[in-house]
């Protein structure tokens, strides 16, 4: 199994199928369609290799590394653990599952529209498990351009300002990401005297508290507006409500994940100091989160912009969990992003169900359906339920490890997001009552089809999940536990040994001398220049170290 | 009696400017003893002198030789540049080819014309001194005028010559003037022994700095900074799509060339200095791009706006004065060079006989009608913004890369703001090819001509090659950076 590029092979099978939809005529709509589904399946199964093959250690796993862009020590390195791994599988799922729920929904463009979700789904997966940050920029930003087009082209009435509102928030977010991240880069560079970008080496290296702050500001920035926090949550709305099914599901179920998946990777281990002095606003922020978004939600009288603030709903639980840093708390939350994408991931595919029978999501349109289409009442049912976090069903597993870990943290935390939790109850179970329950008042339901086979096929998977994580999750929390545990220990400062002995960062005007210096012996080459800038700096820091220790 | 010393001359060393030359004078000839109809075949006949040029600059990679009693440098830097200014020329020479005929001005003059302002840029890249690079400038700057009013039928047209002469001659007026006053600062116009007097001290500082800032305004002119840009959406706008996308991209690189050259080898002394001067200058060229970009209704406009904008992403290497930042410029002007002249020739092929469409407008529905150049377009669009995996987002990596080294943390937050506004208009180009309801007037269908499918084919290789493979060209960009 060592042999096989695993993730490669992941991240490139969509690529591929890519490509091959480009010489498929238009026209074959079916053809492209089928395609298009089964690479996706195919991947879903050859991603099911990484479960049974995943050894339960913190260790990165599956890992690939290959000099990409020697010049810049960019690494096209790849690998998951334990908290990547359920996400990247989440990922191939949910894709397939898009690919199948498509079918009928999407009739113009439809090669243009698998050639996106195609792509989308390369990037996600590639988000997910690159190991070098200009490999992981390139993915995050990649997801951009398929889901731009999916939300503009296939969209609703509003399509154009919802998918450049997307656009815009997200890039604004990871341009000054980028910005720290070169700034680490020379940091590291400056410390260790090499070039690299390899987000392990990153993990624990000793910054400045004072810098610290404003990078982890930057990289929380990214991160919050993917997931959405308040108050950065505005696009979510209105993409959610412009984009198609599929890309509701993909926005929902993969998408806000990648900024919970941020915190845990870089924010947490990175920056550990601003972590621990940040948690009390970023932890105020996400209960104003799972509150307004559930306040919100109820007042919503279309189904999707109900779930999507539901999600900013959700999404709070996640945040506040893994910002209360404790195992349980991270674990829950982990286990809430799966969670999450499987149940909204599913609410999103039932509102498809019925915009695809009515053409319309207002609430007030339907009533009395669950007569009419009883399957699908039942499916709905369920889904409802494990979003309101009924125990047995997995939403339930997910908060309440949260609250057991906020509560450990925090007593005052614990108990305003709990009311979340009840809120959630009122607006889900109130819409399903308005939707479903009563007389068929309106006649244009009077003659609603039941799902058929296709349909029952797509949801039944996700089903059987929710049953799953909500009666066993064990396995699953015991493959992730070491990671988390790994990843606390990191956190805990106590803990944290130094990568190379700790330094003061050069003052201004060391910092210019070797400026001097530099420009003064360079090369052509960087190596041959990265050894020669250790030398200048280990004088330069062996100069002002001794300065600061003589009045001692 | 003193001895004339007649200096060393070494053609091998001018072979590249010595064959576009002959290439184009050859091109004056066959001209005249071409019937109206046949002239297809000298297009290629001026590919064939760049080519040949690009070959022979190739070859002299690696080399570095001072020439004409110290008046003409090769060296790598030169090469790579000389290298930018030849693809460019060369793709707008295959943009041209269908666009010339259908517009009736397929002359010899006007490849002829291309030729010699390559030459002219030649002279400004590896000029060691200010009077060769002035040479050079004006070469070339003399070619593009008329080039821009090449189409002389069309009004648009003549007013942008116009525009772009006075202004132009304004600009240069600047520069020998700048030329003027160092020379009487320091006794010469050669770029080292400037360098030398500056460091020793002997020079008159004051002068220095006077002379130093008009020769800022010279050169910013022709590299369209801020405030120096007025002429260029006019400009960019009135002259012909083809004559448009080689303004971008040559020209603008051989500037930069001799800006680089100027200011690295007969000031680096004043680094201190003139890095603020640099700073400014790039703000503002990429703020004002960018944001005049945003409310224009004309895709040539927006793109001149554009193109202002990344000359201002450019500057941001100048500010380092390091060898790094001069690679990551090399690299930019590479890439920009494919990107540019990718996106002008999809305007081209959209600007249809007599009367150029270049409204937003005019794009509605492209995405869906010629789903090939829809494509094309999103990518080099997308490699504009700096989104991976494209050349543009690699280039804009190393830039930031260059001046967060140097530690302008600042500088580098108002270009990736400045990148996010750039999303904006470049979307618009999106958004009216995939996104907006198909408009009654249905889009004629466009004839693409091999030789722009093939300049379409080089600049999406560019584009994306270059993003996701730009390991060998970062290497030979840095080879090439003029600071040892």
């Amino acid at each position: 199994m060592e042999s096989i590029p695993l993730l490669s092979i992941l991240i490139f099978t969509p690529v591929i199928g890519m490509l091959s939809l480009i010489f498929v005529d238009n026209k074959n709509k079916n053809l492209i369609r089928s395609l298009a589904f089964g690479i996706s399946a195919i991947n879903f199964l050859v991603s099911l290799l990484l479960l049974t093959n995943f050894k339960t250690t913190h260790e990165m796993q599956f890992v690939e590394k290959h000099l990409w862009i020697k010049d810049f020590g960019v690494y096209y390195s790849l690998g998951v653990d334990g908290i990547s791994l359920f996400l990247v599988l989440l990922t191939t799922l949910t894709a397939a599952i898009c690919f199948a729920s498509t079918w009928k929904a999407i009739t113009k463009h439809v090669k243009e529209f698998m050639i996106s979700m195609l792509m989308l789904e390369a990037g996600m997966i590639g988000t997910f498990c690159a190991l070098d940050f200009f490999l992981f920029y390139i993915f995050w930003e990649v997801m951009l351009i398929p889901m731009y087009f999916i939300i503009g082209i296939w969209g609703g009435q509003r399509r154009i300002y919802a998918a450049v509102k997307f656009f815009l928030y997200t890039m604004i977010g990871s341009v000054l990401m980028l910005v720290a991240i070169i700034w680490m880069y020379f940091h590291y560079n400056e410390l260790t005297g090499e070039y690299s970008l390899d987000i392990l080496s990153y993990h624990g290296l000793p910054i400045d508290p004072a810098i610290q702050i404003w990078l982890f500001l930057a990289f929380f920035l990214a991160f919050a507006i993917k997931v959405p926090m308040f108050p950065f949550h505005t696009w979510l709305p209105d993409a959610h409500v412009e984009a198609p099914t599929a890309g509701s599901v993909i926005l929902a179920g993969i998408l806000l994940k990648m900024g919970t998946y941020g915190f845990l990777r870089f924010s947490l281990p990175i920056f550990p100091e601003a972590t621990i002095a940040s948690i009390n606003w970023i932890s105020v922020l996400a209960i104003i989160g799972i509150v307004y978004g559930a306040l919100v939600a109820m007042v919503q009288s279309d189904i999707k912009k109900l779930v999507a603030y539901s999600s900013v709903s959700h999404l709070g639980f996640v945040v506040l969990g893994i910002f209360a840093l404790n195992t349980q708390a991270i674990e829950g939350g982990l286990l809430q992003m799966i969670n999450h994408g499987l149940s909204t991931g599913a609410l999103f595919l039932i509102v498809g169900v019925l915009y695809e029978r009515r053409h319309t999501r207002l609430i007030s349109e339907y009533g009395g359906i669950a007569a009419k289409m009883p399957i699908f009442a039942v499916i709905f049912m369920v889904v409802t339920l494990s979003s309101i976090g009924l125990p047995g069903l997995n939403g339930f597993v997910g908060e309440f490890l949260i609250l057991l870990g906020v509560w450990e943290s925090n007593k005052l935390f614990a108990i305003l997001a709990s009311t979340g939790v009840v809120w959630a109850a009122i607006y889900m179970l109130w819409m399903y009552q308005r939707v479903m329950f009563g007389k068929v008042t309106n006649p244009k339901n009077m003659d609603l089809q039941d799902l058929n086979l296709r349909e029952i096929s797509y949801f039944a998977p996700l089903l059987i999940l929710i049953f799953v994580l909500g009666i066993f999750p064990t396995p699953v929390i015991k493959m992730m536990e070491p990671s988390v545990v790994h990843l606390i220990d990191q956190v805990g400062i106590e803990n944290r040994k130094p990568l190379v002995t700790v330094i003061k960062e050069p003052d201004k005007k060391s910092n210019s001398n070797y400026k001097k210096l530099i420009s003064a012996n360079n090369k052509n080459i960087i190596t041959s220049r990265s050894e020669k800038l250790t030398k200048v700096l280990n004088h330069v820091y062996s100069n002002s170290n001794r300065k600061k220790n003589s009045p001692q | 009696m003193k001895q004339l010393v007649i200096p060393d001359v070494s053609l091998g060393a001018v072979g590249p400017e010595i064959v576009l030359v002959v290439t184009a004078i050859l091109l004056l000839l066959l001209e005249v003893f071409t019937a109206r109809k046949e002239k297809g075949y000298l297009a290629y006949t001026a590919l064939g002198g760049v080519l040949l040029a690009s070959a022979m600059t190739a070859n002299m990679n690696g080399y570095t030789e001072m020439n004409f009693s110290g008046m003409y440098v090769v060296d790598n830097f030169a090469s790579f540049f000389k290298l930018v200014c030849l693809l460019g020329t060369g793709m707008t020479i295959l943009v041209s080819v269908t666009y010339t005929i259908n517009e009736g001005i397929s002359n010899g003059e006007y490849y002829a014309l291309l030729l010699f302002a390559t030459s002219g840029m030649f002279f400004m890249i590896s000029g060691s001194d200010m009077v060769t690079i002035f040479m050079g400038l004006e070469v070339m700057s003399i070619s593009l005028y008329a080039l821009a009013g090449y189409t002389r039928n069309r009004e648009k047209s003549n007013e942008a010559a116009l525009k772009y002469f006075v202004l132009g001659a304004l600009a240069s007026a600047f520069l020998l003037y700048g030329i003027a006053l160092i020379y009487g600062a320091t006794g010469s116009t050669k770029l080292a022994i400037i360098g030398d007097s500056l460091r020793t001290g002997i020079a008159n500082y004051h002068l220095i700095i006077i002379g130093a800032a008009l020769l800022v305004v010279g050169f910013g002119f022709k590299i369209s900074a801020v405030p120096f840009h007025m002429w260029a959406p006019d400009v960019y706008q009135g002259a012909p799509a083809p004559v448009t996308a080689f303004m971008s991209s040559g020209p603008k690189a051989a500037t930069f060339a001799a800006f680089l050259r100027v200011f690295n080898e007969a000031l680096p002394s004043m680094q201190a200095d003139w890095w603020q001067i640099f700073w400014i200058l790039s703000v503002m060229t990429m703020t004002v791009g960018n944001i005049m970009a945003l409310r224009q209704t004309d895709v040539k406009r927006m793109l001149a706006y554009s193109s202002i904008a990344h000359a201002g992403y450019i500057l941001m290497g100048f500010t380092t004065g390091d060898w790094f930042g001069v690679s990551a410029i090399l690299f930019y002007m590479l890439v920009y060079t494919f990107m540019n002249i990718g996106v002008f020739a999809v305007v081209t092929i959209v600007a249809r006989k007599n009367e150029e469409k270049t409204t937003f407008e005019d794009y509605t529905g492209l995405g869906y009608k010629h789903p090939i150049i829809g494509v094309t377009l999103v990518v080099l669009l997308f490699s504009l913004i700096g989104i991976p995996p494209t050349a543009g987002f690699v280039g804009k990596f190393y830039i930031f890369m260059s001046a967060l080294q140097q530690g302008y943390v600042w500088l580098v937050i108002i270009a990736v703001v400045n990148s996010v506004i750039s999303v904006f208009y470049y979307l618009r180009l999106t958004i009216v090819m995939y996104m907006t309801e198909e408009t009654t007037e249905a889009l004629p269908s466009l004839s693409l001509s091999p030789s722009l499918v093939t300049a379409l084919i080089i600049s999406i290789y560019g584009s994306l090659w270059l993003g996701v493979m730009p390991s060998s060209y970062i290497t030979f960009a840095q080879a090439a950076s003029l600071i040892p």
